[in-house]
């Protein structure tokens, strides 16, 4: 069923694009020479008179199949195995020591391998291009028309095809910046990588699901932080979240309210505490809300308190603390991104909504709030997921503290986020693996929520609907 | 209609006293890191919020004291680093953006389906990996790390956020772009001289947030330079000011490297005032 109903959206797509073809069309329909393209890439090209285009692909098939013998395969191999050498001491018979021989770096084995397979992925892309493009060449042939100068070719570049233009270089970065470390990562959760296996010197190697059981078993150490860290994380980021949101609107409307003199005026104040770097602001809050902080002084010398506000010792203080701290990081961000869209609203809805008698608390529910949902839904569920990753507000304010011994030998603190804790692992006590394994659950939690409310937002369905 | 009069100066009242309230409160630690700049006591502990003694010594020593800290160069290397981000940046940003907002191609929806996905990864769930990467590049060796942090920030994660630049240009009707190709425009005229000139406002904010990204990011900047204090990124440098052995003799010089860090950020923020004023009411008016 599903396969069907997945062809037929192949299909719907490849009608929706007429100009396109499908390699598996190309294949079965192109002549010899499209054919021999599948083994000689650039020859459709050649024969048509595309001789540039040709050499290029020519060129790419050669330096790909280089690659490959010289180092590719190998790489490829390494990969099964992570190395097989450990470092040790060997005696030189020549002159007469003990000497170190550097074993294998699973570590690079690992990085290699997954490099040449997006390599691999990269030519196949290539090749595909190569074989659809001989067949539009024969295409055009027979049906009469003369063959792309490659001038032409360059030009439609910027015309029909500048969709590829403008996407090239942005996603080959996005491939290597993002995509290839991810799956880099990725493989590590399947590892053994942790602080007993670090490499040089000593091997890692594949472990299977291990690592996700001992992390999902409330019994075990480790799993008994895991379950408690995502409990915080969610309120954590369920509060940051719509509290910035509905509040940052409230104020960009009171803002933007006709009757509210000094627009500008209000505008700036609170756009400057996104001027000061994040860093800085939550490093000085930290300071400021500590046990002798600026805070702490002033409510003593008041007469408000007696002892100091345990912000940042006591577990539920330094939670509800931080949700605080950063509406006053993150409304700026809201009056910024919703000020223009609310002022992106027609003005004709209003006015016919007025001439019709709607009120003002109408006007808002029925045309503000569901125009702002339409037009920011990406954006709050971007919120939202960086509120689940948002590394810089939990580790400057609080470093994760304060501390709990039982979550997994204290690796973890009452305040950490998965993130955070994340980061703890890896950086400071080397377990990769269960780090990769909590960024791994870290995205299915995300994936899951976003894909499935992302899905029912009208600026998904209906993309084209207010244009 | 005197009543309504009334209700209506008293609700206006109330909108400017609660203005003014959340103002004070948001301006507060702003003050604070100014005041401390100021401040002639060393240490991070102080209990008075205007210091006794007012001194423009801890700017003297930041800018002069360059043997642990060398602030003016770590000032340029993140000025250096930050200016070629936001045009990198930018100019990828915008790509991705109108062109899933514009066009239609088979790969568009799994492109957009990928880049979600994708942005649900933990961002630093992948940074050693990055690091790794880098450095097989050959590009964690001296100067090269500012290109490696250049190409961090602006090819990395924050791509994904196309969305909001996506949603804006969304607004722009099509009409006008169908009106431009019926007088024989190429898909590029119309980006180049229909749409961008239409979308300052997007731009500007791309712009900014891709400028003030490595101002604030420590962690990455941590990760690729390490402790090579000569390519310390501000962040880096501020950061390490905080570190234990430090912090009595520079948490004054920290406040005052955040008021220097601050300055051209809000200069910047000044001038696109206007774009988020009343300017900003979308591409076309209504």
């Amino acid at each position: 069923m599903r396969a069907r109903a997945k062809k037929k959206g192949n299909q719907a797509r490849i009608k929706e694009f007429p100009d396109s073809v499908s390699v598996r069309e190309a294949i079965r329909k192109g002549n010899a020479t499209v054919r021999l393209s599948c083994l000689v890439m650039g020859a459709g090209n050649l024969r048509y008179g595309q001789y540039v285009k040709g050499i290029l692909f020519l060129a790419a098939e050669v330096v790909y199949i280089l690659f490959m013998s010289l180092f590719g395969a190998g790489a490829l191999a390494g990969l099964t195995t992570l190395g097989i050498q450990t470092t040790q001491e060997v005696f030189n018979e020549t002159k007469q020591i003990y000497e170190y021989v550097q074993g294998d770096n699973s570590m690079l084995f690992l990085l290699y391998g997954v490099a040449v397979i997006f390599i691999t992925i990269g030519f196949f892309i290539i090749w595909r291009t190569n074989v659809k493009s001989a067949y539009a060449q024969q295409k055009r042939k027979e049906q009469g028309k003369p063959v792309l100068t490659l001038r032409e070719d360059l030009k439609s570049l910027l015309d029909n095809r500048l969709n590829v233009t403008l996407l090239f270089f942005p996603t080959l970065c996005v491939v290597m910046f993002t995509i290839l470390p991810l799956v880099f990562m990725i493989c590590m959760a399947f590892t053994n990588y942790d602080r007993n296996h670090q490499p040089p010197g000593q091997l890692f190697d594949w472990v299977g699901l291990v690592n996700f059981e001992k992390i999902l078993d409330t019994g075990s150490g480790l799993g008994y932080a895991f379950w408690h860290i995502l409990g915080w994380t969610f309120i954590w980021a369920v509060a940051a979240t719509f509290l910035n949101y509905i509040l940052g609107m409230i104020l960009a409307m009171v803002i933007n309210w006709k009757e509210t003199r000094l627009k500008s005026f209000w505008r700036f104040i609170f756009v400057l505490s996104i001027a000061v770097p994040q860093f800085v602001s939550l490093l000085i809050m930290r300071t400021m809300l500590q046990e002798q902080g600026a805070i702490n002084v002033l409510l003593q010398n008041l007469g408000l308190i007696s002892d100091a506000l345990p912000f940042w010792t006591d577990a539920t203080w330094a939670r509800v603390t931080i949700i605080i701290v950063n509406l006053w990081i993150g409304i700026p961000f809201t009056i910024l991104q919703v000020t223009g869209i609310l002022q992106n609203i027609p003005a004709e809805l209003y006015e016919s909504a007025k001439i019709d008698g709607a009120g003002p608390v109408t006007i808002f529910f029925k045309i503000t709030l569901p125009y702002m949902l339409f037009v920011t839904a990406p954006y709050l569920i971007t919120q939202f997921i960086g509120n689940i990753n948002n590394f810089n507000v939990i580790y400057l304010l609080t470093e994760g503290g304060p501390a709990a011994m039982d979550y997994y030998n204290g690796t973890g603190g009452k305040t950490d986020l998965l993130v955070t804790w994340l980061y703890k692992l890896t950086i400071d006590f080397k377990d990769y693996n269960y780090g990769a394994v909590i960024g791994i659950l870290t995205f299915v939690i995300c994936a899951v929520l976003a894909l499935a409310t992302y899905r029912r937002t009208g600026s998904y369905k209906n993309e084209e609907g207010f244009q | 209609m005197k009543s309504m009069k009334t209700k209506k100066r008293i609700l206006i009242t109330i909108a400017h006293l609660f203005l003014a309230v959340l103002a004070v409160i948001w301006v507060f630690p702003i003050f604070w890191v100014i005041m401390t700049s100021f401040r002639a006591g060393k240490g991070s502990y102080s209990t008075e919020f205007i210091p006794d003694e007012l001194t423009l010594g801890n700017y003297v020593k930041l800018f002069t004291d360059t043997g642990v800290f060398d602030f003016p160069r770590m000032f340029m290397n993140t000025f250096i680093i930050a200016a070629a981000t936001c045009i990198l940046a930018t100019f990828f940003l915008i790509s991705i953006a109108y062109t899933m907002s514009r066009m239609r191609f088979k790969m568009r929806k799994p492109y957009l389906n990928i880049a979600l996905i994708l942005g649900m990864f933990p961002g630093f769930m992948s940074m050693i990996a990055v690091y790794y990467i880098l450095k097989g590049m050959g590009l964690t060796d001296g100067g090269l790390k500012l290109i490696a942090l250049i190409l961090v920030y602006s090819g990395g994660a924050n791509l994904l956020s196309f969305y909001v630049a996506k949603g804006f240009f969304d607004t722009i009707p099509k009409g006008i772009d169908e009106a431009a190709y019926i007088d024989g425009a190429t898909k590029w005229d119309v980006f180049t001289r229909i749409t961008l000139p239409l979308s300052k406002p997007i731009l500007v904010y791309t712009l900014l947030t891709s400028f003030i990204a490595p101002w604030t990011d420590f962690i990455f900047a941590k990760v690729i330079v390490g402790s090579d204090a000569k390519y310390y990124t501000v962040s880096v440098g501020l950061f390490q000011m905080l570190a234990k052995e430090n912090i009595y003799q520079w948490y004054t010089c920290f406040a005052a490297g955040a008021v220097c860090v601050s300055i051209p950020i809000a200069i910047l923020f000044i001038y696109v005032q206007r774009f988020y004023a009343d300017g900003l009411s979308g591409a076309v008016k209504g």
